[in-house]
């Protein structure tokens, strides 16, 4: 059972596959190589949404795809959901 | 490799269309009635009503003609009825659809009023259906075949599962020497250094990179926020996706692992060979079909994460989905559900596969869900005010 997947073995945010509940332990894959991760989800995290693999400061980039994806806006602990709260565009 | 073979019609100028409609297609939007009579009176004949086609100029009247003419056309399309207000403009869209070699007749309004246009343009409208009816499928390779590929209301499931099967099968579709294109532009910000790599030569690198920072200082010159809401959509935010950087890194995946593209079309604009072509086209789904119809598309490849219902009056849409979610409760709006990506039961080869095969189903005439819900979007992308 997997609950989250990463694009890429660089990514610091993973996407939950499925509905992940707070305070589940879950497991990631890393697509691709297959590499697992395990980490305590301290946050609701809807199937899609993003999980910080590790914590985050305000000026952090968030990578996915091995890309930068956006800057972090409020602090981010592992575990805690990604999203329009915390990470935002570099562009525009 | 040539493929599998597929039966279709091959078209006067030698082009494959996959679908036999006579359409009726207005100059303009007020003769948008007269064209919707037509198509209620005769049966098997389609009317495609749009909002534009007055005291457009420069840039925006070319695109505008472009978009016209290229309907009428697209392979998909046997034979068309033009009705305009005026007889110039009414001539102009008739004698570019005749440079195919199809059947096409121009009526227009003015001196004659709507009711004996109708009647004139309904018996024509007949003739050419009940010709249609009688043209032949024949048998056709995938290198005859021009898709286009745009996904829409992405999630995060879009670039994990629906939208790298898309580009398997595109990597698939230039083996077999189809032609094929991708746009989005304002979509492809935030990895428009990977597609730049992407170019066949750097002098489409370059052509590419300018056509996007057009459109991203076009963007910028007109924003009012940070776009959130517009771009990341209000959908795809629900579905997860956060950023359009990260928008974009899905939407790519549509370009396969292997595929170079060979050139930069302008809207709407035909491509003049066989490959992959990026085409600068609004990320809207109805403007963006509406242009690849427009330049001879005959089939669409539609990743959805959440939901997107998009249809178009000549050209098949295939819609894909990776989120079980929307698989499950908008079953009847996906024609193909890769969801077991996401859990590991299906790799992006079997997905592809299962894809070609549809594809092939879809071109040798299986109705698309797109086409059995009746969505007929057709819009027409207009760059500025009218004069």
């Amino acid at each position: 059972m997997r609950h989250f997947l990463l694009h890429n073995a660089r990514d610091n945010v993973g996407v939950a596959v499925v509905d992940i509940q707070p305070g589940q332990a879950v497991v990631g894959a890393a697509m691709g190589s297959g590499a697992t991760f395990n980490i305590q989800a301290s946050q609701a995290i809807p199937l899609g949404h993003k999980i910080a693999l590790t914590d985050f400061k305000v000026g952090d980039t968030v990578i996915k795809y091995g890309e930068d994806i956006g800057k972090v806006v409020a602090d981010i602990k592992a575990g805690e959901h990604v999203h329009v709260h915390n990470l935002k565009t570099k562009r525009w | 490799m040539q493929g599998p073979k597929f039966k279709a019609f091959r078209r006067e100028n030698g082009r494959v269309g996959i679908r036999n409609h006579v359409v009726i297609l207005p100059v303009d939007d007020i003769s948008n009635a007269a064209c919707e009579a037509v198509g209620s009176v005769i049966r098997g004949v389609q009317s495609i009503p749009h909002a534009y086609g007055r005291l457009q100029f420069g840039e925006d009247l070319d695109l505008f003609f472009r978009t016209l003419i290229g309907t009428g056309a697209n392979p998909n399309v046997a034979a068309a009825v033009v009705i305009g207000i005026e007889p110039g403009w009414t001539d102009r869209v008739v004698q570019g659809i005749a440079k195919t070699g199809k059947p096409v007749a121009g009526f227009s309004i003015e001196r004659s009023g709507d009711l004996h246009t109708i009647a004139a343009a309904s018996r024509k409208a007949m003739e050419f259906a009940q010709w249609a009816s009688e043209l032949q499928r024949e048998e056709c390779s995938m290198g005859e075949l021009y898709v286009s590929v745009k996904c829409g209301e992405s999630d995060t499931t879009t670039g994990l599962a629906s939208c790298p099967t898309v580009g398997n099968v595109v990597d698939r579709l230039m083996d077999f020497n189809g032609t094929s294109s991708f746009g989005e532009t304002s979509e492809l910000t935030g990895a428009e250094h990977i597609v730049k790599k992407r170019a066949a030569t750097p002098a489409v690198a370059e052509q590419f990179m300018k056509v996007w920072n057009e459109y991203n200082d076009f963007i910028n010159q007109n924003k009012t926020s940070d776009l959130s809401e517009s771009q990341p959509t209000k959908g795809n935010i629900r579905g997860g996706l956060t950023t359009i950087e990260e928008k974009a890194m899905g939407n790519i995946e549509k370009l396969g692992k292997r595929t170079k593209f060979v050139g930069c079309l302008k809207p709407a604009e035909a491509p003049s060979g066989n490959g992959l072509w990026f085409m600068d086209t609004s990320s809207a789904a109805a403007e963006a079909l509406t242009l690849w119809a427009a330049s001879g598309a005959v089939l669409h490849l539609f990743p959805t994460g959440q939901g997107n219902i998009i249809g178009n009056p000549i050209m098949p849409v295939v819609k894909l989905s990776g989120n079980p979610l929307t698989c499950s409760t908008m079953s009847e709006h996906i024609d193909l559900d890769v969801s077991q990506i996401l859990s590991g039961d299906m790799t992006f080869d079997q997905a592809g596969e299962s894809l070609l095969e549809l594809m092939v189903r879809t071109a040798n005439g299986r109705m698309t869900a797109s086409e059995a819900l009746g969505h007929r979007e057709f819009v027409i992308t207009k760059l500025y005010r009218s004069a």
